[in-house]
């Protein structure tokens, strides 16, 4: 039987600047050809991770391997087989489309005449065979996000990086990047992903590690991640404001309250027996519910509830001794 | 392993020229200003030649000692756009693609020196042709004549590195203007204008051994045009500084660049 090997394999890895701990003990594994998320707030250590990754940063201490080569002593082995899709766009901005992707073709080594039909072919699978000759300085965002995604699979990686892929796009933009990122897993392709977003990371990820103060605080999939934060949940939208109190107390322990949207939250441990109990509760005394379901977690509650245990937001040793 | 040498030596020439080749698309985008440059030097030239001709303390035609001057001046010129490029490229999101791409890393620095090399080449021909045009001549036949124009490209070549190097220094865009202040001194510290003979005595013996005295005292002499009649050793000896000198500052300052560039990831 084949054993999927290990992409991206992360231990302990630690970055400095001078105090601040970028990196604090990072550890990652990635299996090959799947799409794995990395989810954090800003200065969680995310763009760090990637740029360690791609060689473009050197790690203090810690292994750190990618398509079976170590990123410090094998670096020209690692740059061989990656694609990156940094924050910002790594294009020269002065130069036509085409031209940036010949320019990266060849420095590639893939020698002019297959760098100009590589150059071609990723024009019009990213739909900007029109634009080639425009500077890149004229594009639109969403047209220099493609543009720079195209760059980053000149090589058709074993590996690829998307840091905050999504960050400032419109949701066309946003849908594009997605679908872009589904056709690449379905082909096979690795792919790191770091995000702010919840959504985006519960879309697209087939495993997640939660990232904050520079190390991983949770991991697995998006659905493993919900449980870890506890059961399900009840939501009630109660029709008359007024009554909202009176309804919280039905519900028991543990109820949120969204006044604004007449919203109640209760954990529901036993699913479908709660929302029974619940309906029942509420119609006996009188209490009219626009809407009543059960649900899982969202990320979002998952993420609140992780950084929060682990301390929330950290600027030094110090006070994460103090919490 | 020679051939794997060989086969390296053979990726860094083709990286730099891909690299070369951009500057050389980006510049295609722009001409007005590439002809700017090719005509900022014409502008000094005649106006050295107009304006405040005959100061130069020098016996002999005044165009036919100003002109090599000016060639020496020229390779000190633009040194500001050098430095900025790579500022530029340093702070921008497209040298991150570079640095995780299996390019030979000097190559970003070499296509700069390589393409602003060019653009020297067509400035020195514009210049030369400019001289011509106002009654300068090399009286020594073409190939002490190309032997001159060798010791200009050797000097802007050393003048780059040391360029790219101190741009690399410098990091931001902003301190390049601090840095570029340095240009001056060194262009006008010479004997492009004058003779080191007019001078005080100490300021005398600093023009004397500026490196770009030495290109334009050799220069000078290679074409037949009047120079100074200071009888020093780094007079007499110009050729040889003018060979010495930049040498001496590539050794120094394109190991530095390009271990700079290396070491980008620290």
């Amino acid at each position: 039987m084949d054993t999927v090997s290990d992409a991206i394999v992360v231990e302990g890895v630690h970055k400095r600047y001078g105090d601040k701990r970028a990196l604090d003990g990072l550890d990652l594994t990635v299996r090959g050809g799947t799409v794995h998320g990395v989810l954090g707030p800003n200065g969680a250590g995310k763009t760090t991770a990637v740029r360690v990754l791609t060689t473009l940063l050197r790690h203090d201490e810690g292994r750190a391997e990618v398509a079976g080569f170590d990123v410090r002593s094998e670096a020209a082995e690692v740059r061989r087989r990656i694609g990156l899709l940094g924050q910002h766009a790594a294009l020269d901005e002065e130069l036509g489309g085409r031209q940036n992707l010949e320019m990266f073709g060849r420095l590639h080594h893939l020698g002019a005449r297959r760098a100009g039909l590589r150059a071609g072919e990723l024009l019009e699978r990213f739909g900007l065979t029109d634009t080639g000759r425009k500077a890149v300085a004229r594009y639109s965002g969403g047209m220099r996000r493609r543009l720079d995604l195209a760059a980053s699979l000149i090589t058709d990686p074993e590996v690829l990086f998307l840091d905050e892929p999504t960050t400032g796009l419109d949701p066309r933009g946003r849908a594009e990047v997605w679908s872009s990122v589904r056709s690449l897993a379905s082909g096979g392709t690795t792919i790191l992903l770091t995000t702010q977003y919840l959504e985006e990371a519960d879309q697209l990820a087939d495993r997640i590690s939660v990232v904050d103060g520079g190390r991983v605080i949770a991991q697995g999939t998006a659905d493993e991640l919900k449980a870890m934060v506890g059961g399900d949940r009840v939501d009630v939208v109660v029709r008359d404001a007024g009554r909202l109190g009176e309804a919280a107390a039905l519900l028991g322990e543990g109820v949120t309250v969204d006044v604004d949207r007449r919203l109640l939250g209760a954990p529901a441990p036993d699913r479908m027996r709660t929302l029974t109990r619940t309906v029942r509760a509420l119609e006996e005394a009188g209490i009219e519910a626009e809407d009543i379901a059960v649900r899982r977690p969202t990320l979002d509650e998952v993420f609140l509830a992780l950084t929060g245990q682990a301390g929330g937001p950290r600027t030094s040793p110090e006070t994460k001794v103090a919490a | 392993m020679s051939t794997a040498t060989a086969g390296r030596v053979g990726w860094a020439l083709t990286d730099s020229w891909t690299m070369t080749r951009r500057e050389l698309a980006r510049w295609a985008r722009q001409p007005v200003q590439v002809a700017v440059g090719l005509v900022f030097p014409v502008m000094l030239l005649l106006m050295f030649n107009y304006l405040v001709g005959g100061g130069s303390g020098v016996d002999g035609d005044n165009t036919e000692f100003l002109v090599p001057g000016m060639l020496a001046l020229t390779m000190a010129f633009g040194l500001e756009g050098t430095m900025l490029a790579v500022t530029q490229d340093l702070n921008k999101g497209v040298i991150d693609r570079f640095r995780s791409m299996p390019m030979v890393p000097g190559a970003v620095l070499a296509g700069r020196n390589a393409a602003d090399m060019l653009q020297s080449v067509a400035a020195l021909a514009v210049m030369t042709g400019v001289g011509y045009a106002l009654g300068w001549r090399w009286h020594n036949g073409t190939a002490a004549a190309l032997a001159a124009l060798g010791l200009l490209l050797l000097l802007r070549f050393a003048m780059l590195w040391a360029g790219i190097q101190l741009a690399m220094v410098a990091g931001r865009p902003e301190m390049v203007q601090a840095v570029q202040i340095l240009v001056w001194p060194v262009g006008f510290l010479s004997n492009v204008f004058a003779s080191p003979e007019s001078m005080p005595g100490w300021l005398g013996a600093v023009v004397e051994w500026n490196p770009m005295s030495a290109t334009a005292t050799a220069v000078r002499g290679l074409f037949g045009n009047p120079g100074g009649s200071t009888c020093t050793w780094a007079a007499e000896h110009a050729e040889l500084l003018a060979v010495l000198w930049p040498v001496a500052l590539t050794a120094v300052f394109l190991p530095l660049a390009v271990r700079r560039f290396a070491h980008l990831s620290r």
